[in-house]
């Protein structure tokens, strides 16, 4: 049974907490940054410090951390592209936005790692007092030249992950460019992209340029991952590889941002649809999510509390978070909807959030 | 010494921020003084690459500056400078 009882929520006026109470309900807790885009918050479980990433219209990207649990929060320089650094020819390359954040600490030694538009990987080994850049992925020879932005003006990393079982063995995952694998902690990395395919390219199945708009793994098996992309959904058993394609040909799970890996079972897996790229609002109107417990062969769609023939709504990529029995997800119009039954049945929490970001159980 | 006087929604972040004296010939040593003054304002000024914002003007006896990208406007030690944002948002 669930035991996470808080729930951060990212939003683009604040870092809003909500809190379980013994009874099992949820309730308000608290907003953080009161007026301030909360690009997402993570939370380094191992040392237990929460970060949360801000992204002001004026004076940049910012970083924060608490070493209290969000009773109090410090500014730590953020990541800095060195001096004389291009995202293309005559481009300069300055931070955009904190995109994603993840860690693995081995024994006393924590690397956190940050994902970036406009494209670079940071790394940290002291707890964020200083990052650098990932070199081996930063002078990848297909960066100036095939990355680019895709919804942001530049290419950004919005997925880092890292096999529990080797730290040195990460995924990344970037709009638009594809997804990336290093086995050596990040001097070489690879395209991982076959399979995938992108409509919106002359080659829709070249192998960089691709949009996965959000790339997850399975916990109890790093083999197999799954991403909700730009052009349907996909999936891989042999740690990307090859990816089949398991959209819902016809049906809702097709279009979208956000999806959620089951962390045991292997073949399920959940995603918030929406109505096209070229429209971005929920299909009919109506939200819906959908969950497949067979690896994608079929999809079933579940509606029951969730606005139907009314509804806007969008679900960012970091926007949706399961914790056993129990998820979450917010959306652009401010809703906030829990399901404590894997997603089957929901409830609304708030109906007027600001726009939501990124949604995490901790 | 030229006098530098900061939009008051950097308070937020820097509640000790006041208009300063500051001695500097040129923007880009005007925010290094800045900078010693008030650690890390010069990163909500400027991005990676040294350059000014986009959403943050500096004027210089009520003009903008021209040059934004290596900040090499000169000063003169009467001068005013105003550290300004862009009003934009919702």
């Amino acid at each position: 049974m669930s035991d996470k009882r808080t729930l951060l929520i990212s939003t683009r006026k604040g870092l809003i907490t909500y809190k379980k109470n013994n009874t099992r309900k949820w309730s308000f807790d608290k907003v953080d940054f009161l007026g301030l885009p909360v690009s997402m918050a993570y939370v380094d479980k191992p040392n237990n410090i929460w970060w949360a990433c801000l992204d002001h219209g004026h004076w940049g990207s910012k970083m924060y951390r608490s070493f209290d649990e969000g009773n109090s929060w410090e500014e730590v320089d953020a990541p800095r592209y060195p001096e004389g650094e291009e995202v293309k020819k005559d481009v300069p390359a300055s931070l955009n936005y904190l995109w994603a954040m993840n860690g693995t600490t081995n024994g006393s030694t924590t690397s956190l790692f940050v994902g970036t538009e406009p494209g670079g990987l940071f790394k940290s080994v002291d707890n964020g007092n200083s990052f650098e850049l990932v070199r081996g992925l930063w002078d990848h020879p297909s960066r100036k030249d095939q990355w680019f932005g895709g919804g942001r003006d530049h290419p950004g990393i919005h997925s880092i992950l890292i096999d529990p079982k080797d730290s040195s063995h990460i995924f990344v995952a970037i709009s638009c460019a594809g997804v990336f694998e290093t086995t050596d902690g990040g001097k070489l990395w690879i395209p991982k992209n076959n399979g995938l395919k992108a409509d919106f390219l002359p080659d829709p199945k070249s192998e960089i340029g691709q949009d996965p708009h959000l790339l997850v793994a399975c916990e109890s098996n790093f083999e197999v991952m799954w991403q909700q992309n730009h052009c349907g959904i996909f999936r891989t058993t042999d740690g990307g590889n090859n990816w089949q394609d398991i959209t819902d040909k016809g049906g809702e799970a097709n279009f979208g941002f956000a999806i959620a890996a089951d962390p045991k079972n292997e073949k399920v897996a959940w995603v918030v649809p929406a109505l096209s790229d070229g429209i971005r609002v929920a299909i009919n109107n109506s939200l819906c999510v959908c969950r497949t417990e067979d690896g994608g062969r079929s999809w079933d769609t579940f509606r029951n509390g969730l606005p139907q023939g009314q509804s806007f709504d969008i679900t960012y990529r970091h926007a949706l978070d399961q914790d056993e029995e129990t998820m979450a997800f917010g959306t652009t119009t401010g809703n906030l909807y829990l399901s404590n039954d894997h997603g089957e049945n929901w409830n609304w929490l708030n109906h007027n959030l600001p726009m939501v970001h990124c949604v995490e159980f901790i | 010494m030229p006098l530098v006087q900061f939009t008051s929604n950097l308070k937020r972040f820097y509640p000790s921020l006041k208009e300063t004296e500051i001695e500097a010939k040129t923007i880009d040593e005007l925010i290094d003084q800045v900078n010693d003054h008030y650690p890390g304002l010069k990163n909500y000024l400027t991005d990676d690459q040294k350059s000014l914002r986009h959403h943050v003007n500096i004027f210089i006896n009520g003009s903008m500056i021209k040059d934004r990208r290596k900040l090499k406007d000169e000063i003169q030690k009467n001068d005013q400078v105003y550290i300004m944002q862009a009003l934009s948002g919702g």
